[in-house]
Formats: C-alpha cells, sequence, structure tokens
C-alpha cells in the first residue's frame, strides 16, 4: 500500500488538535503508512459554501497540488471530504487529477470500513453514548442511509464503534435531523442554527446520552458550545477519539 | 426594505413554544411520509422513474405540449396559451366575463397564486372564493398561503375559530377542528350552489389522452367544476407528462410524499367539458421556459408540489412560511424564486443549512441543496452577498493561502482566547458567541502535535 495523506481541517488543527493526533494513530495502528502535508490549511469549504467560489478556487488548487502524490487521503471530518469528493470537480472542472483525488479521499469511517476493511473493533468505551449523524456524512458520502430513502439501514461508524466493548448506543426520535451548523449558516442563519443546536441536544438528553459523538467536528463544537452555555453536561468525542486505544483488524 | 429570511426567522424562533409547536406539527407530517414511503417497497425505484419521466418530458416540453393541445381539443376543450401573468389573467377574465361571471369558485392552485390572479379578478368586480379549507382560511384572514399543501399550517385551531367567529358568524370560542370544518363546509356549499364558473390547477396534463388529473383531498375540485357549467384549468408548462401509465408513477409518490396517505381522496380526470358547458385549458409559462432553457435550473420544473421538502426542512419548521420572500416557501421556493429573481431573493439560497434531507426526501429527485449551493455561487458573482461576509472571506482565503500566514495567525488567535477570553466578543467571533460558547483554545495546534509524535516524544497535554 502507498502512504496515506492525512488531511486534517484547518479549525480541527487550530482547537481539536487531539482529534487529528487520535486519527493519525489509528491510522498508524493499522501498520499504514501516513504522512501529514505541513503546507495544507483550508480546504476552501467556507468560501465556497458562502458562495465566494472566486476565493475557494486557489486554495482547492493548493489542495489538489500538496494531495496529488498520496495513494489516499483521509480526514477525521465528513463535510471536508465531501468538499474535495464532490464539489472540487465542479469547482475546478472534472480533470483527471481532481477527479482522481476525488476518488480516494475519505473520512475516517468510510475509509476505515470500505477500503482497509476493518471488520473487528476490540476495545472499550463504557458510557451511553449518542451518535450523531451529520448530515454530509449521511447525505452527501453516503457513510450511512438516511431516514428519508427507503433503503436498507446501514451505518459504518455505527458498524465500528458498536463493537466497543460496554458502549451503549441510545436511539434518538429523530435520528438524522441537521444539528445547524452548516458552516456560515451558523452566523447567518444564528437563531435558527441555535435551536436546532439545541433541539438536537434535547434529543439526545431525552434518549439519556452521557457523551454525544460524532465524525464531524464542526457539528459536535456546534453542539458543545450550546451545551456549554446552558450548562448541559453532555461532553463530545469524536468516534477516531473512541478508537484510538482499541484493536482494529480485518 | 430588503425581506431577509434571516430576521423574519429570527422573529419566528423567539417565539418559543409557537415555533416548537410549528416545528412538531410539520414534523408529524414527515413522519407520515416516511411511514406511508415505507409502505412501498419500490419506493426508490418510483422515485427513480418519476425523475426520469420528468426529464426525458423537459428535454422534449414543446412537442409533449402540442399533443396535449391537439388531444384536448379534439376532445371538445378550448386550450389557450398565456406568456405571463398579465396575459393569463387576461384569459381567464375574458371567459368569465363572456358568461357573466360574478362568482367564481377556485380549488387550490399555487400558480394562480403566483400570477395574482385573485386581485386582478376581484378589481373587476368579480368575487372569488377559495374553496380549499387552508386556502379560504388565508383568504379570510388576507393573508398568502404559508405552505403549497397546508396553506394554513401556520394558523392553531384556537385561532381559526376567532377567524370563524369574525368573518362567518359563528359563535365564539370554538376550536374543535370537525365542528369548525362542518361551519366552513356550510359557508362553502352555498358558494358553490351560486358560482357561475369553477377554477382549478393542474396536477398532471396528460399529452397522450388530452386529459388532465385534479388531485385534492376535501373534493371541492370536483364541486366547483361540476356544478357551474364552466371550468377553467390553468396550468403551468411543466405539468405535462407523456402517457397515461406515467401517472400511476406519480401518483402514488404524491399522496405519500404529501401526508403519507396512500393515495389522495379524490383524483379526478377530466377529459370533456360538461354536456352544455365549456371546460377552457391556459397553458401558462411565465418565466418557466427561461428556466427551461438554461441546463441547471431545468431540474427545479420537475417539482410535482407535494410539499415534502417543506415539512423536512429544519429551517423551514422552524421560520415558518412568510419567513421566506418567494412566495413559494421552504427548499424549492428558495430554489424557484431566486432561480427567477436573484436580487429579489438573495437570502434564500443562504436560508439552509444544505444538510440534504429535501433532496432525499423529494419523490423526483429534484437535487435541491445542490441547486441552493449553485445559486450561492451565482450571489457570488453579481456580488450580492453581503459586504461584510465577503471581505472576511476574502481575508480568510489570503490567509489560508499562505501556510506561514495561517499557523501564525492561528497561534496568535488562541493566545488571545486564552489569554482575554472577553476579547472574542469583540471579534468576527461576536455573533457565534451571542447563543454559544467558543471551543477551549488549546496550547499547541495539530501540526505541533505530529511533529512530536513523528519525533516519538510524549505528548504533553495541553
Ligand atoms: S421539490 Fe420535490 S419535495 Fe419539494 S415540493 Fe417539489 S416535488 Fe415535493
Amino acid at each position: 500500500m502507498g502512504k496515506v495523506g492525512l488531511f486534517i481541517p484547518c479549525y480541527v488543527d487550530q482547537f481539536f488538535p487531539r482529534v487529528g493526533l487520535a486519527t493519525l494513530r489509528v491510522l498508524r495502528g493499522l501498520g499504514l503508512e501516513v504522512e501529514y502535508p505541513r503546507d495544507q490549511t483550508c480546504c476552501g469549504q467556507p468560501m465556497y459554501n458562502t458562495g465566494c467560489s472566486r476565493e475557494a478556487r486557489p486554495l482547492a488548487e493548493r489542495f489538489v497540488r500538496l494531495f496529488a502524490g498520496y495513494e489516499a487521503v483521509v480526514a477525521p471530518s465528513a463535510s471536508c471530504v465531501s468538499m474535495v469528493k464532490l464539489h472540487y470537480p465542479e469547482l475546478l472542472g472534472g480533470t483527471d487529477e481532481v477527479r482522481r483525488l476525488a476518488g480516494r479521499t475519505f473520512d475516517l469511517s468510510e475509509y476505515l470500513v470500505d477500503v482497509v476493511k476493518v471488520t473487528r473493533v476490540e476495545g472499550e468505551y463504557a458510557k451511553k453514548v449518542g451518535l450523531h449523524r451529520s448530515c454530509h456524512g449521511i447525505r452527501e458520502l453516503r457513510e450511512s442511509s438516511s431516514s428519508e430513502r427507503m433503503d436498507a439501514p446501514f451505518d459504518k461508524t455505527r458498524q465500528l464503534v458498536s463493537q466497543l466493548r460496554g458502549i451503549e448506543l441510545v436511539e434518538l426520535d429523530r435520528p438524522d435531523e441537521c444539528c445547524g451548523f452548516g458552516g456560515t449558516f451558523a452566523v447567518t442563519e444564528e437563531a435558527v442554527s441555535c435551536m436546532m443546536g439545541r433541539d438536537r441536544i434535547a434529543d439526545h438528553v431525552r434518549a439519556g446520552a452521557e457523551v454525544i459523538a460524532g465524525y464531524d467536528m464542526s457539528c459536535l463544537m456546534h453542539l458543545d458550545g450550546l451545551a456549554r452555555r446552558d450548562g448541559t453536561k453532555l461532553p463530545i468525542v469524536h468516534v477516531a477519539e473512541m478508537l484510538e486505544k482499541a484493536r482494529l483488524s480485518r | 426594505m430588503i425581506h431577509s429570511h434571516p430576521d423574519k426567522a429570527r422573529a419566528f424562533v423567539a417565539d418559543d413554544e409557537r415555533a416548537h409547536w410549528h416545528d412538531k406539527a410539520l414534523w408529524f407530517v414527515r413522519v407520515k411520509r416516511d411511514r406511508g414511503a415505507a409502505t412501498v417497497p419500490e419506493w426508490e425505484a418510483l422515485r427513480t422513474a418519476a425523475e426520469g419521466i420528468k426529464a426525458h418530458t423537459l428535454s422534449r416540453l414543446g412537442a409533449y405540449l402540442e399533443e396535449f393541445e391537439a388531444k384536448a381539443a379534439a376532445n371538445g376543450i378550448q386550450v389557450h396559451w398565456a406568456r405571463d401573468g398579465e396575459e393569463h389573467n387576461r384569459i381567464v377574465h375574458g371567459i368569465l366575463e363572456r358568461h357573466r361571471v360574478s362568482l367564481l369558485v377556485k380549488s387550490k392552485s399555487m400558480l394562480t397564486e403566483e400570477l395574482h390572479l385573485n386581485p386582478y379578478l376581484e378589481a373587476r368586480g368579480i368575487e372569488v372564493v377559495d374553496t380549499d379549507l387552508g386556502e379560504r382560511i388565508v383568504q379570510l384572514a388576507g393573508e398568502p398561503p404559508s405552505h403549497i399543501v397546508m396553506p394554513a399550517i401556520h394558523r392553531k385551531k384556537e385561532e381559526i375559530g376567532e377567524l370563524f367567529h369574525e368573518k362567518l358568524g359563528t359563535p365564539k370560542g370554538l376550536s374543535d377542528p370537525t365542528v369548525l370544518t362542518g361551519k366552513a363546509r356550510v359557508h362553502l356549499r352555498e358558494k358553490f350552489l351560486s358560482a357561475q364558473a369553477g377554477l382549478t390547477g393542474v396536477n398532471f396534463a396528460i399529452a397522450e389522452t388530452g386529459g388532465f388529473v385534479v388531485v385534492t383531498n376535501e373534493g371541492n375540485a370536483d364541486m366547483g367544476t361540476t356544478l357551474p357549467r364552466v371550468h377553467v384549468a390553468s396550468m403551468g408548462i411543466e405539468k405535462v407528462i407523456p402517457r397515461l401509465a406515467d401517472l400511476g408513477v406519480f401518483l402514488r409518490l404524491l399522496a405519500r410524499s404529501a401526508t403519507g396517505q396512500p393515495v389522495s381522496s379524490y383524483t379526478t380526470h377530466f377529459h370533456a367539458p360538461l354536456p352544455g358547458g365549456e371546460l377552457h385549458v391556459v397553458i401558462v409559462d411565465s418565466g418557466r421556459s427561461q428556466m427551461l432553457s438554461e441546463a441547471h435550473r431545468r431540474k427545479a420544473l420537475s417539482c410535482i408540489r407535494c410539499g415534502a421538502c417543506l415539512n423536512t426542512c429544519p429551517v423551514y419548521r422552524r421560520s415558518g412560511g412568510y419567513s421566506y420572500s418567494y412566495l413559494i416557501p421552504g427548499p424549492i421556493g428558495s430554489v424557484l424564486g431566486p432561480h427567477r429573481d436573484l436580487a429579489g431573493h438573495a437570502s434564500l439560497p443562504f436560508a439552509s443549512s444544505l444538510c440534504g434531507s429535501c433532496t432525499d426526501v423529494c419523490p423526483v429527485k429534484v437535487d435541491l441543496h445542490h441547486q441552493l449551493l449553485v445559486l450561492r455561487q451565482e450571489a457570488g458573482e453579481e456580488k450580492l452577498i453581503p459586504l461584510g461576509k465577503r471581505l472576511g472571506m476574502k481575508a480568510a482565503a489570503f490567509a489560508m493561502a499562505r501556510p506561514g500566514l495561517f499557523r501564525a495567525g492561528g497561534r496568535f488567535a488562541r493566545w488571545v482566547l486564552r489569554a482575554a477570553p472577553g476579547l472574542a466578543r469583540f471579534g468576527p467571533a461576536a455573533v457565534w458567541l451571542r447563543g454559544r460558547e467558543l471551543p477551549e483554545a488549546p496550547r499547541e495546534s495539530f501540526a505541533d502535535l505530529y511533529d512530536r509524535e513523528t519525533a516519538g516524544k510524549p505528548e504533553e497535554r495541553s
């Protein structure tokens, strides 16, 4: 196997370095050769989602340059991955290089399940966990089935973490409703964004969750910000951190 | 003043109890839709078929419309063409005038809302009564519909009792839906019996047969087209489908998507005028052919107006129909409005978290959230994004193109956040901080941890 390029989104690099480290350890723990291209910054998603494709384009171009040489590119963030995978081809024009990169960029869960083909997870996480399934993981990357589509249910993240000893995944009333982060939406539509987030938290609390787990730190950052403001004791955790100490095997 | 979705939404959210009531009422409909859809094993195949039929039809729309016209004419239907609302309204008024119509009963038609038919006719001395219960409620209240399938969904039953008391003279304090519906029925029966003409929308026009189909739950379209001798049906050019066999695909999807019902209570096929009567179909363009001509807008014309994307939209549910500047609210309205007039509806492409629930729920697979993203780029190109946001993105992009600057800036920002957290309130995070905390700023970035990890040094906890 060739090298894996570790893609750590800008805000994860700055605010959630532990999540990046956990991702690195999970991948290295599988015996993979992982490298973090030092010059990476931001994939351009915030600009693109705000309608500033002019500003997004040079960032996307430098991302392609930095990551073109890797066999796979893996990130602990479904939303940023969907930017590269789904939106780079339309933003940059579908050149071979862009398409190739798009096809080889993965969110951590899908990389573990689909590419490495991890089937067994041995480890422990003895808590009641509410799994927050972020929208772009569901409806862009199809890491899990969506409640709208009548497909057979599946969930790659759940498939991994549900094997941890002692874990109890609580049942939510609305299993995949948006938390209201949405990038700059969180600020542009601040009122609705906060209400959406509070409603999600209430659902997790009602279900008995002790912690909210997810694969997208941006959504978790928003939920955590609301919970802390309201004095709700509901810490957040990224799936990479849950898997960091576990033994993953095919 | 520019109508801005965020401002209207903020006002809606401020009434927390009501906003949650609205959210739950619509989520309930979404859940019913899920149950309805789940009873059809081939649901996803149906959606794919519906998407394909629409794409095919739109690719040769002119031919199918002409086929429909010829077949309809052979059935004795009088077909009219209208370029825009003005022409449509003139045609309808001409028909009504010829028959000396003083009272027109209408069954729900979003198209005539779009074309402002009611005020046009009222200004010319014709009374127009909307006969769909929800539509009648908003008409009595002097409001536009707040939802395309449930026009009065924003009103509680107590408020409807109050409105009926005021406008229809019912006893004060009624709130039982059955009683209220009974009162409305008596009121509407009178109108049905005295109207000289009925107007309906069209759900599907079938090219092969020259007939068309109207779907309702209350049977009001049937009353309104069988009691008066004159029936006018208004349809947008996108309503035609090729064959009768295609209809089943859409009917199976429509009612389930709209309300979860396996089929609507009334699915009425019209093929010819009543004996001694007249049947007119007015086919309206009103901006649709423009959308058809641009590939990235075309797909929005596939919409069958089921309302499912509104019910599922976490933003619509929490901001209400009136927070949208276009008359059709929710995801499909935020697509259609800006496709027609981006400057007039510049806040709508941004009234979405891009969660994609609309796209997945849509029975004809309109790529709603993707169209919103495309419209955002158009808004950016046309400088319709607030200046502050544009400059912020420019500045961020400048820094992000320079790894050294990004790392130094990040380190500095985290240092400020740790040293003087109160300062954040004056920076770009001010709006974020209104209802939320910022994440705690760690001493080291991931890049720092990576170097240490790779060099095999123990991690320093921050
Ligand atoms: S866009 Fe799709 S979901 Fe929305 S109203 Fe139209 S058909 Fe229904």
